[in-house]
Order: C-alpha cells, then sequence, then structure tokens
C-alpha cells in the first residue's frame, strides 16, 4: 500500500501528471495575460479559450524529426533535457502545498529543503549551459556564455532574498517558514523588498524578457536551442513552464505566507497565489524591452544585490529588536 | 575567442535575404562586412522591354513597403521627359498618398525596432494602428500594399468628400496614438538602455559616407528632397524638417516618430487645400529622345532615377538608386565596436530594404570561391553561350 501511494505520489499527484497539466495551465495563463496586455487574443482556438494550447503545442512538437548534429557531445545532447526536467520535477515535490500538517511532516519536508529547493532551480541553467556547449553551434555557444554569465549576476541577489524571509522564521523548512508568517502576517511586510528583487531574479532565472538574452532570437536566433528539435526542444520547453511553477510556488510559500487550510483549500491558495506571481512575471515580460548583458550584471550588482543586502539587514534589525 | 559570425542570408532578424558577416571577440564586434546580391531580379533589364505606362506598375514592385516612392520617382522623371504638367488636383492626390505610405512605413519601421530589441508589446501596439493607415489607404486606392495611383500625367483615382473625412478622422487618431509612442520610444527606461549611445554616426561621418534619409538627419544633417529641392506641392505646404543631433539608434527613433507628426500636417493639409479640376492630364505615347534624373524623398531617404529614352515607346535605360543602398557603407561603420545585441538593432534603424538595392549579383565560383560582381547584359550572355562541355539537360549537376 505505502509503495503505491508513492508512486501515486511520484507519478500523478503532486507527480508528473499533475505538473504536467498544471504547468500547461501556467503557460496559457501566462501567454493570455501577455497577449491581452498586447492587445492581442493570444491562444483561443484549442480547448474552451485556448486552454489547451500548449499541450497541443507539447505534442506537435513531439511528433517533430529530431536532429542531433555531428559534431555535438551526442551523450550529453541526448540525455540534457530528461535530465533537466528531472531536476525541476523533484524541487517541484518540495513544495510545501503536498504535504499538509508541519507537525506529521512527509518525507518531502525537511529541514533544509529551502536551500535543496534552491540548489535544484540553479541546476537547469548549468544544464542549459552545458546544452548549448554540447550541441556545438556557434549561436549555441555564445547562447551558452550568456546563460553563465546571467548567472553570475541574479544568483547571489535570489539567494539573499529568499534566504532573509526564512532568517526571520528562524528555520530552513519551507513549511515551517509559511507555518511562521500564517501565525503573524503582519510580518509579511517587512519582505516587501526581498520579494521584488525575487521577482526580478526568477524572472532572469527563467530567461523571460527582458533577460531573454541567451535565447534572443534577433541576435543569435535559438540560442542555447538553437540544434534542439522534436522530443528533446518539447522537453525543454516543458522543463521551463514546470521551473515557472516552481519558481513562482517558492516565492508564493516563502513571501506570500504559504498554503494553509489543508488538503483542498491549500491547494486553491497554491493556485491563486503561484498565478499572482506568474501574473507579475507576465506584466514584467510585456512591459520590457530585451537589455543587453552588460546591462544585466551591471543591474544585478549594482541595484539587485545591495537591495537584497538592505532587505537582509531590515530583516535581522526585526528579528533583534521586535521579536 | 574570436568568432565570425554569419548574420543572414537568413535569420530571424532579417526580413530579405543579405549576408553580415562579423567578426567578434567575445561579445563585442570588430569588424563588419556586408554581401549583397540574394535577392536580384533584374528589374532594369526587364524595364527596357516594356513600354512607358506598363514600367509604372515594374517600378511599383521594386519594392512592397515604399511601392509608391519607386512609381512616384519614376513617373515625375517620365513627366519631365515628355514635358507635361499634371494637374494641381492629381498631384495633390498623388503626394497625399506618398505621405500617407510614409506614416505607413514609418509605423511599420517603430514596430520592426521594438521587435529586434526584443520589446514586442511596442511592436504589437505600432502595428494595430498602422492598419488605420492601411485602411485609409485600401479606401483612397483600392488596394493595401501596391496602390496602382499613378499614371503618367497625374492619378488614376480621384477621392471624394467621405473619403476626405475619413482621412482627416485617422489622422486624428493616429496623432493621439503616435504622441504616446513617442513617450514610450523616448523614455522606456529598458528600451532607452538598448538604443541610447548605439550605432554612433557623426555628423562628418554621415556626409563622406553619403547617408541619406532618417540616418542622416538623425546625425544632424538636414538632407531631405522634399525641403532642399521641393518638388510638385511640397513648397506649398507648411511642415518642418527633423533633425537630431544625438547620432544613435535612439536619434533615428525621434526622427522618425517626429517625421510621423510632420506627415499628418501635411496630410492634413492636402486633404482641406485639395483644388478643384482634373486628376490626369493627358501624355503622348512617346517622349522626345532625352535623359532625366528624378528625386524622392521616400521614407527611407532619397531615391533617384535615372531614366534615358531614344525616342521610342520604351525607356532605354533606367537606372534606379534605392536609399538603402546608399545608407550600407554607413551601417559598416556604425556596426564597428558595437555588440552582438546591438546588430539587429543597428542594422534595422537604417531601416533597410534589401531587395530594393539589389542591382547587381556577385557570383562566386564554387571550386575556387572565387568572386566576380557581373552585370546583367554579361550575365545574359553567358547564359545564352552553352559552353562545349556542358553536361546535357536534365543532367546538370551542381559543381560542388
Amino acid at each position: 500500500m505505502a509503495v503505491l501511494k508513492t508512486f501515486l505520489y511520484l507519478l500523478v499527484y503532486p507527480g508528473l501528471v499533475f505538473l504536467f497539466a498544471y504547468s500547461t495551465f501556467c503557460e496559457w495563463f501566462d501567454r493570455k495575460v501577455y497577449a491581452r496586455l498586447q492587445n492581442r487574443m493570444g491562444p483561443t482556438h484549442t480547448g474552451r479559450f485556448g486552454v489547451l494550447q500548449p499541450i497541443a503545442d507539447f505534442f506537435k512538437l513531439m511528433a517533430k524529426e529530431d536532429i542531433v548534429p555531428e559534431a555535438a557531445d551526442k551523450g550529453l545532447f541526448n540525455i540534457l533535457p530528461a535530465f533537466g526536467l528531472a531536476v525541476v520535477s523533484t524541487a517541484a515535490l518540495l513544495l510545501p502545498v503536498w504535504h499538509f500538517s508541519p507537525v506529521v511532516p512527509s518525507w518531502t519536508s525537511f529541514s533544509g529543503d529551502i536551500i535543496v529547493m534552491l540548489y535544484l532551480l540553479s541546476l537547469p541553467t548549468l544544464i542549459l549551459f552545458l546544452a548549448a556547449w554540447s550541441s556545438t553551434n556557434l549561436f549555441s555557444t555564445i547562447g551558452g556564455a550568456r546563460v553563465l554569465t546571467m548567472l553570475f549576476g541574479y544568483e547571489v541577489p535570489l539567494f539573499l532574498s529568499v534566504l532573509s524571509p526564512a532568517i526571520l522564521a528562524n528555520s530552513w523548512r519551507l513549511a515551517e517558514i509559511a507555518a511562521f508568517y500564517q501565525a503573524r502576517p503582519l510580518l509579511l511586510l517587512v519582505n516587501l523588498l526581498g520579494f521584488v528583487v525575487a521577482v526580478i531574479a526568477v524572472q532572469a532565472k527563467l530567461e523571460r524578457c527582458p533577460f531573454d538574452i541567451p535565447d534572443a532570437e534577433t541576435e543569435i536566433v535559438g540560442g542555447t536551442f538553437t540544434e534542439y528539435s522534436g522530443k528533446k526542444l518539447a522537453i525543454f520547453r516543458l522543463t521551463f513552464d514546470v521551473e515557472l511553477v516552481v519558481a513562482s510556488g517558492l516565492l508564493a510559500a516563502v513571501f506570500l505566507g504559504g498554503f494553509p487550510g489543508g488538503v483542498l483549500l491549500g491547494f486553491v491558495q497554491f493556485v491563486v497565489k503561484t498565478l499572482f506571481v506568474i501574473f507579475l512575471l507576465s506584466l514584467i515580460r510585456a512591459l520590457t524591452s530585451r537589455i543587453r548583458i552588460d546591462q544585466v550584471v551591471s543591474l544585478a550588482w549594482k541595484v539587485l544585490a545591495p537591495l537584497a543586502v538592505v532587505q537582509l539587514l531590515a530583516t535581522i534589525l526585526v528579528k533583534g529588536f521586535l521579536l | 575567442m574570436n568568432f565570425k559570425i554569419p548574420i543572414g542570408p537568413q535569420h530571424p532578424a532579417l526580413k530579405e535575404p543579405i549576408s553580415l558577416r562579423m567578426t567578434v571577440e567575445g561579445e563585442v564586434i570588430t569588424d563588419a562586412d556586408i554581401r549583397l546580391g540574394y535577392n536580384h531580379r533584374g528589374l532594369e533589364k526587364l524595364a527596357e522591354d516594356r513600354n512607358w505606362v506598363q514600367n509604372i506598375y515594374l517600378t511599383e514592385r521594386i519594392c512592397g513597403i515604399c511601392s509608391h516612392s519607386h512609381a512616384t520617382c519614376y513617373v515625375q522623371g517620365v513627366e519631365k521627359l515628355m514635358e507635361i504638367v499634371p494637374p494641381k488636383r492629381g498631384l495633390y492626390i498623388r503626394y497625399l498618398v506618398s505621405e500617407l505610405e510614409r506614416v505607413h512605413s514609418h509605423l511599420l519601421w517603430l514596430g520592426v525596432a521594438g521587435h529586434e530589441a526584443g520589446f514586442d508589446s511596442f511592436f504589437m501596439y505600432t502595428w494595430r494602428d498602422r492598419e488605420i493607415v492601411m485602411d485609409l489607404l485600401e479606401l483612397v486606392s483600392g488596394n493595401r500594399v501596391h496602390y496602382a495611383m499613378n499614371a503618367i500625367g497625374g492619378v488614376r483615382r480621384d477621392l471624394d468628400e467621405g473619403q476626405k473625412a475619413k482621412i482627416l478622422e485617422g489622422m486624428a487618431t493616429l496623432r493621439k496614438r503616435s504622441e504616446y509612442y513617442f513617450q514610450i520610444g523616448a523614455n522606456e527606461p529598458s528600451f532607452v538602455a538598448r538604443i541610447a549611445g548605439v550605432g554612433m554616426l557623426t555628423k562628418e561621418q554621415a556626409v563622406a559616407l553619403c547617408a541619406v534619409g532618417p540616418v542622416a538627419r538623425a546625425s544632424g544633417v538636414a538632407r531631405d528632397v522634399r525641403k532642399e529641392d521641393p518638388y510638385a506641392v511640397y513648397d506649398e505646404l507648411e511642415w518642418d524638417l527633423v533633425t537630431s543631433d544625438s547620432c544613435d539608434v535612439l536619434g533615428r527613433v525621434v526622427v522618425r516618430v517626429k517625421e510621423l507628426l510632420e506627415s499628418y500636417k501635411m496630410i492634413e493639409q492636402m486633404v482641406r487645400r485639395l483644388p478643384e479640376g482634373d486628376i490626369v492630364a493627358k501624355a503622348p505615347r512617346r517622349p522626345k529622345p532625352g535623359e532625366v534624373l528624378s528625386r524622392y524623398e521616400a521614407p527611407r531617404g532619397e531615391n533617384t532615377h535615372f531614366i534615358q529614352s531614344n525616342g521610342t515607346d520604351k525607356p532605354e535605360r533606367l537606372k534606379v538608386r534605392a536609399p538603402t543602398l546608399a545608407n550600407y557603407p554607413a551601417t559598416v561603420v556604425m556596426l564597428r565596436k558595437g555588440f552582438i545585441a546591438d546588430i539587429p538593432l543597428i542594422f534595422a534603424a537604417i531601416d533597410p530594404c534589401i531587395c530594393c538595392a539589389e542591382r547587381a549579383v556577385t557570383l562566386v565560383d564554387g571550386r575556387s570561391g572565387e568572386e566576380t560582381v557581373v552585370r546583367m547584359s554579361d550575365l545574359r550572355r553567358r547564359s545564352l553561350a552553352r559552353p562545349a562541355n556542358a553536361p546535357a539537360k536534365g543532367k546538370a549537376a551542381w559543381p560542388f
């Protein structure tokens, strides 16, 4: 029974099947918001309001011809998409929405899971770089170099800003952090600055406008994905969708008070809060133009990192004097 | 790392085939080279086989975006050769369509610039409003792209009161929207960060390299045929020449948006002051022998047609110099020392119309890689003379 339960947990809910459905829904939501902000309709045709469009896109790509370049490192080139999807799906299991009581934790909730989560969210970037490098294409190589350059920019602000609420809550466990803020909702306001920094850093991590530099199509064609096609590209795109869900779930858990209220209400809270974060991300995507790679790095180190440090300082002061 | 990146002939940033070979050091461009000839159609040769009227429609097809510019430039020249003066009403309608075309071309360019910079929202908004002027053009001429308005000695279609009212209404909407785009294009921080100080072309360089149109005007050179050598109706209209001293892509955006506002002014004046009378004068079938150089300010800059007549019903020679060709030398200078990320922006900032500028073909030998420039007449001679050792038809193979 326990084995069956674990399998259901991994494969159906909240495992692959649910993640696939929810991440494609989030992509649809993102596309729809983006389109409406641009005075377009967005997907309308497949399913009601076009809600099945990302799934249709996924299966269509799966059926397309899959080409591996002669000069590519074939082993790496083939394995990396699956590896990327596995990493982000594992990260999704750590979200504190699937276990419903901090008192009786399931095996995916442990002290330090926020660190594991951040680590698992950093891996896809490295996978992208390796994928770009192993495909040996000129445009991919430039894209890969840009992926790494950006990583040095946004990673530190992201870590600092996500960890400061944890410091205030005095815990490295996502479920406990969420529970802490559920008990004292006013303290969420202390982390507002960190939330802003984290949203911008997540936008960069997901390589969305204004940080879509590694796959800027007007500059370097497909960037990191230039040589990827068919199944592998479909899986990479799904990886980004799942990463979008995981990253917005992480921000919701840490900055927006988590998902209290048991199985049903907790799930509703999860959906509402992640969609809110995704809405903010879509807003940024629609309102900005792509910036240059040197501008990203200077933005990250001259603006985001100092702001994250200010947040950290504020957290420590609040913790020392008010609590 | 020293790379040679091929931008083109097929690349998402390019809407037409051209080859930009960039030598880059990391992300910085150290050298740029432009290769043309992927879109050669032999239009000048074709023009010699068609009569004066047929050529209006041929020249219209040199370009899709500035179709009216080429046709008008040609017709202006032919009218001078035939020594006829079109009636005022015809001229007003002709240059009304010219300015409408400039509006649609500049709005299109603004969208393209936004897209190249990764600012797709700007692209969607400007192209939505471009539909207003496209609809007006369809209303006036019956077509969205090739208006076919010109006839030798005037225009083919008249304007009625309803159309005039619609045009004025459209201009009022567009003026409001363009002012908003000016706010965005010149103030949106992430967009301005991408375009300010990018693709510098000093005033001296612009003059030395013979830049034309908005590129020259954005470098502070007040060069515009409509002001320097006012043809037809332009000396009767009140409008200002727009220049900018910033010498970069931002300046080119500003110049184009301000030119939009000037064009709205001109269109309104032309509609309000439209004189009564005929729209077309009767033209003779053939002009006297002679030659003429016709100048016209197209949306992209000065367009010139050189027309030579030998007294028959067909031109002896038609030579087209499209504005894009004049801007290529300046582009190479602008690209140097830029970032890879700036390539699409700098190149798009000259508003390239690649097929307009294709006048010669470079032949590359498949085996030796040797390049030769061949003229149309030469190409034709070669195509007729089959080499003795050529394989039989049907068994022809690529040489590599």
